[in-house]
């Protein structure tokens, strides 16, 4: 296998894009990769994307987007695994070229949200889930979480208040994010007061919708150097599934395939949790960033709440998440998401952080979670030496 | 979901009814075909009782198109007495009235009532435990 560096980064502000479709979107996101890469063509695209389908109406992306860059004729196809959609794209562009059948990949995530509002919305959000054994029952997606939530609080004994620590972080790291949606700081007081939207979940435990794209141009570490930019490896990369429904997990409070992707991940990277110094996680809920801590080896089962209430996770603590302001701040369209998290990741790494540069970074996690735990992706990016 | 799908999952959605597996004995709900635990074909139907205890709730005040005269309604992870969990609704408690741990029993209800197909939705939902054990 040929290892594998990310050798471009593209990415649109993330928001309310009222006067952009999907395909601008895709193509704001791409075009500005393949300027940073120095690239006039590519071999291959992948488009992770989730909701085009219901919301837009439209399918078949990787022939639209791929035409709608310039790049008509080349090898195109839509990645799906819900809200992990992103991240595995990247995946596909990195055994694409790991295994030697393509020199040069992009991977674009590419989400359009704001085409419609509300319960349609909702709807097909939700179909990350079980369509006929949650679905068919009226549970929504924030509902999904907020009973992982509650049984969680449950069984640890810990106060919704104990998971302010995450939001505020994600905020404030978003405040120096000129991508991020909302950049503005919280307090423990807005979060106590925010409106109830799923008990207990409430406004600020959750990642806002919205529109966005992000892409990445990826080629054979050998060949790295032949590109204008400062290349970023790709030392580890896995993807695991679970089952879809929470109520199939052997154990509904552990995100086994966080843990096997994570798991594999770190064997492939020859490194540790202790190695990472920044960790880009699927912060959707507050509930779904301590359960995450939790199955990558940062916390104990039970304890990943106390890295936000003792401030771990904020820049110089013992494992920054969220830099440049995680789902919750820096929005969550959400099949670009996983994309959005691996540019951040790879901003850092060649200190181009702007004000949420972590100091001396070299080895950043990226972890993008499809459904409540059912796909999830893994990858451990490397600075250049 | 339409007339073929309502009709398809009749006997899981008015009887409870899921499998067992005859290698390892494991209780099998929703039906998989496959045991999550030894991997080995499980196609046995086994009835389930009905009875179990809420694993965790909650109240849905935004529902997904579809549910929106229903709302607000309570989800819960019902964890039955052979084993599995299951989501369902609950029915016949106010959302204050319930907690992690309380025994209920299911009972046969409308899910939905999705008029354009034509098709009325029952199945089960979840209420506090009346009857005798």
């Amino acid at each position: 296998m040929r290892g594998v560096s990310i050798i471009g980064v593209g990415q649109t502000p993330v928001g309310e894009h009222w006067d952009r479709s999907l395909r601008h979107l895709a193509y704001e996101a791409v075009s500005a990769a393949m300027q940073d890469a120095g690239v006039e063509g590519a071999h291959a695209m992948y488009v992770g994307n989730m909701l085009s389908g219901e919301i837009s109406n439209q399918s078949h992306l990787g022939a639209l987007i791929a035409d709608f860059c310039g790049l008509r004729g080349i090898e195109a196809v839509k990645i799906e695994a819900a809200c992990g959609s992103g991240a595995a794209a990247v995946r596909m562009g990195y055994l694409a070229v790991a295994s030697g059948v393509h020199d040069l990949i992009i991977c674009v995530g590419v989400e359009k949200m704001t085409d419609d509002v509300g319960g349609k919305l909702t709807a097909a959000l939700a179909q990350a889930a079980d369509a006929e054994y949650e679905l068919a029952h009226g549970i929504t997606f924030v509902g999904l979480n907020a009973l992982l939530m509650r049984r969680y609080m449950h069984e640890y004994g810990v106060r919704h208040e104990d998971f302010a620590g995450f939001s505020i972080n994600a905020h404030a790291n978003a405040v120096g994010n000129p991508y991020a949606m909302f950049r503005r700081p919280i307090t423990l007081e807005d979060f106590k007061h925010a409106d109830m939207i799923c008990d207990p979940i409430n406004l600020l435990d959750s990642s806002p919708m919205a529109d966005g794209a992000a892409a990445v141009v990826l080629c054979p570490t050998e060949q790295a150097h032949a590109f204008k930019g400062k290349p970023v490896h790709i030392v580890g990369s896995a993807l695991a599934t679970d089952c879809l429904s929470i109520h199939d997990r052997r154990d509904p409070l552990w995100l086994q395939a966080a843990e096997d992707s994570a798991r594999r991940a770190y064997a492939q990277a020859g490194v540790t949790p202790q190695d990472i110094d920044l960790f880009e996680l699927h912060d959707a809920f507050t509930i779904m960033s301590a359960l995450s801590l939790e199955a990558c080896g940062f916390a104990e089962r039970g304890k990943g709440w106390r890295l936000a209430a003792e401030g771990e996770i904020r820049p110089g603590g013992r494992i920054p998440i969220c830099t440049m302001g995680g789902l919750k701040a820096r929005g969550h369209p959400v099949g670009a998401t996983g994309v959005y998290q691996i540019v951040e990741a790879v901003l850092q790494l060649r200190g181009e952080a702007g004000a949420c540069q972590i100091p001396d970074a070299r080895l950043a996690m990226a972890q993008n979670i499809g459904g409540s735990g059912a796909t999830i992706i893994t990858h451990i990016l490397e600075a250049e030496e | 979901m339409g007339i073929p799908g309502t009709w398809r999952l009749r006997n899981q959605r008015l009887a409870l009814i899921g499998e067992v597996c005859h290698t390892c004995g494991k209780k099998i709900f929703p039906p998989r075909d496959v045991c999550p635990d030894c991997a080995r074909e499980a196609q046995h139907a086994f009835r389930f009782s009905g009875r179990g205890e809420i694993y965790s709730f909650t109240t849905v005040f935004n529902p997904p198109a579809g549910f929106e005269e229903y709302a607000p309604y309570t989800v819960a992870l019902v964890k039955l007495e052979e084993g599995p969990i299951v989501t369902a609704q609950l029915t016949d408690v106010e959302p204050d009235q319930v907690a992690i741990g309380q025994p209920v029993e299911m009972v046969t209800r409308k899910l939905q009532d999705e008029s354009r197909a034509g098709v009325i939705s029952y199945g089960y939902k979840f209420r506090p435990r009346m009857s005798a054990t």
